[in-house]
This record gives C-alpha cells, sequence and structure tokens, in this order.
C-alpha cells in the first residue's frame, strides 16, 4: 500500500491516473481529480505517478 | 521513511509549476521520465544542460532545474553541438518536438545523427504542431486529420527512429507515454551512451490531434499507445500489411563501432600539434 500525497494545484483532471491504474484504486470527484479510494487495493506500482503529466501525484512508501 | 529528497523537488523548478500544457498532455509524462532517467544515471546534476528549439515540447527544459537554452526553432542540434564541442564534459541533453526535429531542423538532425556527437535527443512525437493549432507535422500519419490537413493528410510520414538510424545514429529507441518505465530506460541508456542517441517518445495531444481524429480522451490515448504498440522482435516478423496503424517499440539501434565526435576532434588537436 503506498501513501498517497496529491497537489489539488497541480492537478488538471486529465483522468489518466485513476482510468489506468492497475488496481482501480482511484475514484474521481465531480472535476475529475482523483479519489484514493481503496488504499488496501493499491500494489505500489507508482504507475499513477509516474504517468501524471502535471507532477500533482507522489506515492511515498510506508515505513 | 527515507531521507531522501523526491525526484520532483530535486529536478523539478516547482515555482514554475503548473506548465502551460493542456490537461492530459504527454509532454509532462516525458519529463517525468527524463528526470527520472538523469536521476538513475546518476551523472552530477551539475553537468547537465538541456538545450530546446521551439514548440510545445521545447517549454520543457524551463520546468527543470538544470542549465537550460531555449533557442531558434529547429536549431536545437546545432546550438547543443557548440555546447558539447565547448566543453565535452557535459552531458547535453536536446528535448525537442517532431515538427522542430524532423521539419524546421530537419537537416540537422540527419547531420548530427551522422556526426555521431555524443548528445541524447528526446523527441517528443505527438504527430502534429501542437503549439501553432494542429497543423500537420512530418510525422502525421497518412490519412489523420489536422488544421491542414482537414480531408486527411497525404503526406507519408516520417520514421524518426528509421530515419535515424539510417543517418547514422549510434543508438536509437522508441517508447509511447504509456510504456512509462520502457521509455525511462531508454533516455538512462541513451544518457550512457558515448555517442549520438535518439530517444522518440510517442506521446499524446488530446485537445488538437486527438480531439480531430476522434481518438478520445488523454487516457483513451494512452490505452490506444498499449493497444496499438508492437515490439521491435515482434514487428520484424510482420508484414507490412500488418503493421498498419501500428507503434513498433523497442530499440533500432544501438552500436559502437563508430568513433564519438568530440574524441575524433581531440585526436585531431593531438596531431597538429605533432603528437602523432
Amino acid at each position: 500500500m503506498g501513501k498517497f500525497e496529491f497537489n489539488e494545484k497541480l492537478c488538471k483532471a486529465c483522468g489518466i491516473c485513476a482510468v489506468l491504474c492497475p488496481k482501480q484504486v482511484y475514484d474521481r470527484d465531480e472535476e475529475g481529480k482523483p479519489i484514493f479510494a481503496r488504499p488496501e487495493d493499491c500494489i505500489d506500482c507508482k504507475l499513477c505517478e509516474l504517468r501524471c503529466p502535471d507532477f500533482a501525484i507522489r506515492m511515498g512508501e510506508n515505513e | 521513511m527515507s531521507e531522501k529528497q523526491h525526484v520532483f523537488d530535486t529536478f523539478l523548478r516547482q515555482d514554475k509549476l503548473p506548465h502551460i500544457w493542456c490537461p492530459g498532455c504527454g509532454n509532462g509524462i516525458v519529463i517525468n521520465a527524463l528526470i527520472r532517467a538523469i536521476e538513475k544515471t546518476e551523472i552530477d546534476p551539475d553537468n547537465v544542460v538541456i538545450v530546446s528549439g521551439i514548440g510545445c515540447s521545447s517549454r520543457a527544459n524551463g520546468y527543470m532545474n538544470f542549465c537550460a537554452l531555449h533557442t531558434n526553432h529547429g536549431r536545437a542540434l546545432p546550438y547543443a553541438t557548440g555546447v558539447k564541442m565547448f566543453n565535452p564534459k557535459l552531458k547535453v541533453i536536446v528535448v525537442t518536438g517532431d515538427g522542430d526535429c524532423t521539419s524546421i531542423g530537419g537537416n540537422h538532425f540527419i547531420h548530427a545523427c551522422r556526426r555521431n556527437i555524443d548528445i541524447t535527443t528526446v523527441v517528443f512525437n505527438n504527430n502534429n504542431y501542437g503549439m501553432t493549432g494542429g497543423q500537420f507535422s512530418p510525422t502525421t500519419p497518412l490519412g489523420s486529420k489536422t488544421k491542414t490537413s482537414v480531408y486527411g493528410s497525404i503526406d507519408t510520414p516520417f520514421d524518426i527512429c528509421s530515419l535515424a538510424a539510417a543517418a547514422g545514429a549510434t543508438y536509437v529507441a522508441r517508447s509511447t507515454v504509456y510504456h512509462v518505465n520502457m521509455l525511462i530506460n531508454q533516455i538512462a541508456e541513451g544518457i550512457n551512451h558515448q555517442g549520438f542517441s535518439v530517444v522518440e517518445a510517442v506521446c499524446d495531444c488530446p485537445t488538437l490531434y486527438g480531439r480531430l481524429n476522434k481518438k478520445g480522451a488523454a487516457p483513451d490515448m494512452l490505452l490506444g499507445f498499449k493497444e496499438n504498440a508492437v515490439m521491435k522482435a515482434k514487428a520484424d516478423t510482420m508484414t507490412e500489411e500488418e503493421l498498419k496503424g501500428k507503434i513498433v517499440i523497442g530499440n533500432f539501434a544501438k552500436r559502437v563501432d563508430r568513433k564519438e565526435y568530440t574524441a575524433q576532434y581531440d585526436s585531431i588537436i593531438e596531431s597538429a600539434k605533432g603528437g602523432h
């Protein structure tokens, strides 16, 4: 499980993180920005962080 | 948690963000891959110079925390060559777009390939001129719609990787913004390679190219890259008909048989001095 850090100011709500997440851990709010809804499903692959075009997501590692 | 600073804090100019690109634009993903590749190679960030031309993609070096040179349209490679010749110890990386690299700077591109000078060129290929409103570029696929080809493009596109390999570039690879881990590895390999390296990053332009060709939103375009990507080894066994509409990814050239340009220049200086 990754530790989700989200910078809302940088997010442009493109939806890449939510749609392309292999474990579908995200929901999207009314603007289209991601909500880390199912953290227990996250496998910490960091693909959302790598594919975010706006550098808005940081998936930290838990201790 | 480790004490190490996050790569975004180290290598991005946070005060310049958010960037100017449209929502879902692949350019941000390529920057993300580029800074991770630089981190991976463990080169001294103070020795990195990022040179760009003009276009959406060429804004990239303004957001990265390295020495940057934003130059004339299509002329990123001549400036980069100058930087490298002046100080061969520097790691010179060129960020350029498909139009900037293969149209306006097309001749500079093939001649840089021919010279085999140690520069890493990352080509952001989004199949059109995004900054000026979506005109067709030399990589716009046949039949695709753009603002200047509303009934479909009739110009056969360039295959940037085949062009670079044929012109003599010694490291050539292609990936897409869907295949980010592959892109990071290719850019890192290109940076480590002694000689001219070209990494083509196929990216999405959801606002112009994507909308005009009904390719859907940014995530749909990325899923399209996933569906249409074919590895080079597999593509070699396929016919031209089967490869229609496919994106061939992987390594196109990796040669060590040619001498690097600045090294050759140094040996000329030595021999002119009467060394040998």
